[in-house]
């Protein structure tokens, strides 16, 4: 009895002092006001005040001032539309890898899968950086253009959109292949055939069969890109330029130049807030392909 | 009862509708199917039976355009198909493992094939309602393959692959997954849903009781060779070697050497201690050539005294009986060791058994109920 207990109290005390309990700390400097002490900010409680008189000191002061400025929607806009192009950007090169490698032998699959997840061997901050000599103007990739002869003057790559979609296409590219990867391997060969035996061309074969098919993968790949995508801070600071707008780098300046921790932490419950729609979705998504694989 | 024999393949004139000519299929270096040669006619019921790796799906993968001819031809209705893709071909094919496609409904799976071809959508609808009728599939048309039983998913496979009015429809082992009461029904609405349609059927199965049901002819392989093409009544009465007879059906099989007596008839010495048998066969054996007499246990008659008139006649005791309800199968060793199989209806209760256990018998059967195979 003892026993079952313990195995159902440990998720929870886990969920709860890892996700709970931090979060909670980050709500309550959101409702309070910035301050030029340390911590940065006030109220802090202390054990003797009473609580009554602590929390009447919170506001929502800086949830107002979230939607005053326009720096912060457009911020979480921009944010979403990056996300969102980048996932599509991710899934076309991502589908066709993730194609190739099940239909390819037997035996080289292991290899193949190798390949993918081996980057993630090297620390990601390291694998950002490497980008950036490669895109930069005197970068690899203007040198081997200018070498080729296509262009005659460099390309301005690094600081753009164009690098910070580079950089997360290549960074999230794993996790939209292995789970397509997954579905296409699942895929019984003579669904196809029979596709083809009732008229259907490889084309079409393709398009009736396999792709509604490997939809579960499709749709897991693209939330698993894109809910990171969200709020990501590293790429758009090392590759993007001064007008790349991410949430994720607003709410750094909040927190780290301005020492404004009340705006930043608002700035982070509302990023969560934004977060828990597609993450629902997505486990509503692996749920019902868990249902049908049943 | 008196309508003409449906036998096109004994007809010189009749121009087969699928014709295999030196067809040799081989995966790298082992060959699956060797220099094989085959008719198949129109409107008929085929089957193909044969061991576990013996080529019976190669040969179907081949008909419907999923592997190609090593070398060889295969001729559909006079047109040359070696080299035409699936999707080009007047076949559809039931698979095995049914291949229904587990995002559309039973109605859209039976569509699929429809839809491909373009036609007007009342008349998919028409044709698809048909289809579901004549499987009896009306209540489940909603429904997702995963959502109804096996054997109605064997169905929607089969009416899927009806559903075009193929020319030629093939069947691989399209009864694997079923138990035996619906099995042996659903052979029946095959044999039904063939005739009604007039479609040519064939069909690959390891149950040599299935392929007798079903077929108009049966070609029995081996080893990627046919190694007997013939109706069931046939291959099961006069196989043409001890293959086929051993494995179409129970049989007892002495080896023996052939001795000529007059005619077609040969006295066939098996064992020291018996007299010599006395079998009839068509094709000559020479004094002393080694032989096989095949004989079907049902075709042997037990009785406690030695018959009067019967061409073989062998004593022995009985061994042990294999009761089967409507038959009993006794194992009777005989007094050179061998042991013989003889089956009985059962057409009384099993309390009045005429023998039992360790009762001396007498065996008999004419001169005529076995066959007599040369080595
Ligand atoms: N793609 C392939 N590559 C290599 N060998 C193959 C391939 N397909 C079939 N074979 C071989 O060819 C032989 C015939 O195979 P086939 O599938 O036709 O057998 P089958 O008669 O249908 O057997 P079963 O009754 O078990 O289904 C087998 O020995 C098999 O191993
Ligand atoms: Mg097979």
């Amino acid at each position: 009895m003892l026993r079952r207990w313990f195995l159902i109290a440990v998720p929870y005390v886990w969920l709860l002092a890892l996700f709970l309990v931090p979060f909670l700390i980050v709500f309550k400097i959101s409702l309070s006001d910035a301050a030029i002490a340390r911590p940065p900010y006030l109220p802090v409680f202390s054990w003797g005040d009473s609580i009554i008189d602590f929390i009447r000191e919170l506001d929502f002061e800086n949830f107002i001032f979230l939607t005053e400025d326009d720096l912060y929607w457009k911020a979480y806009l921009s944010s979403l539309q990056i996300a969102l192009i980048a996932t599509i950007l991710t899934l076309l090169v991502g589908y066709p890898v993730a194609y190739a490698m099940a239909r390819a032998p037997e035996h080289w699959r292991p290899t193949l899968m190798m390949l993918v997840i081996l980057p993630f061997w090297t620390s990601f901050l390291i694998r950002v950086y490497s980008w950036m000599g490669i895109l930069s103007t005197e970068g690899f990739l203007n040198q081997f253009l200018l070498w080729v002869g296509v262009i005659s003057s460099p390309l301005q790559i690094l600081n753009t959109d164009t690098a910070v979609y580079i950089g997360i296409v290549y960074t999230y590219l794993p996790f939209m292949i292995l789970p397509i990867y997954a579905t296409l391997d699942r895929l019984d060969g003579s669904l196809i055939e029979a596709a083809e035996d009732l008229g259907c061309s490889r084309a079409s074969a393709f398009w009736l069969v396999t792709l509604p098919l490997s939809r579960p993968g499709i749709i897991a790949g693209c939330f698993l890109v894109f809910i990171p995508t969200i709020g990501e801070f590293v790429i758009p600071s090392l590759l993007g330029g001064s007008d790349t707008l991410m949430i994720g780098k607003v709410l750094w300046e909040e927190f780290f130049s301005n020492r404004d921790w009340p705006v930043a932490s608002a700035v982070a419950v509302v990023l969560l807030l934004i977060l828990i729609i597609p993450i629902v979705l997505f486990q509503r998504n692996q749920q019902k392909q868990a249902e049908a694989d049943r | 009862m008196n309508a003409p024999v449906f036998a096109p393949w004994t007809d010189q004139s009749a121009e087969p509708m699928i014709r295999f000519r030196n067809v040799t299929k081989k995966f790298g270096d082992f060959t699956a199917i060797s220099n094989l040669n085959l008719d198949i006619y129109e409107k008929e019921f085929f089957a193909l039976l044969g061991p576990s790796g013996c080529g019976k799906t190669t040969m179907m993968r081949m008909l419907a355009g999923f592997e190609e001819p090593t070398s060889g031809d295969i001729i559909v209705s006079g047109d040359n198909i070696g080299h035409l893709p699936p999707n080009q071909r007047p076949v559809n094919m039931m698979f095995q493992s049914y291949a229904l496609f587990p995002h559309l409904s039973v109605w859209e799976n039976i569509a699929f094939g429809l839809r491909r071809d373009k036609l007007p959508k009342d008349q998919i609808s028409a044709r698809v309602d048909e289809m579901l009728k004549l499987t009896r599939l009306e209540k489940f048309a909603r429904r997702k393959p995963h959502q109804i039983s096996g054997g109605q998913r064997q169905r929607v496979a089969l009416a899927r692959s009806l559903a075009k009015a193929p020319k030629l429809l093939l069947l691989d082992e399209p009864l694997g997954a079923l138990d035996k009461k619906l099995r042996e029904a659903t052979q029946f609405e095959l044999m039904d849903i063939q005739e009604k349609t007039g479609t040519t059927f064939v069909i690959v199965t390891h149950d040599q009781e299935e392929a007798m049901t079903v077929a108009s002819r049966i070609a029995v392989m081996d080893e990627g060779k046919l190694v007997q093409v013939d109706t069931p009544d046939r291959l099961y009465e006069n196989p043409n070697s001890r293959y086929v007879a051993d494995f179409v059906g129970d049989v007892n099989i002495i080896e023996a050497k052939a001795s000529p007596l007059d005619g077609d008839r040969y006295a066939l010495h098996w064992s020291e201690a018996e007299d010599a048998l006395i079998g009839t066969t068509s094709t000559a054996l020479s004094d002393g050539q080694s032989c096989y007499m095949a004989i079907r246990p049902e075709k042997i008659a037990i009785s406690a005294d030695r018959p009067e008139d019967a061409a073989n006649a062998v004593q022995g005791k009985v061994e042990d009986i294999g009761y089967l309800g409507n038959m009993s199968t006794y194992h009777v060793r005989l007094n050179s060791g061998s042991l013989i199989k003889a089956q009985v209806a059962n057409q009384r209760r099993i309390s009045r058994r005429a023998f039992a256990w360790e009762d001396p018998v007498w065996l008999s059967w004419t001169a005529t109920a076995g066959v007599v195979l040369a080595d």
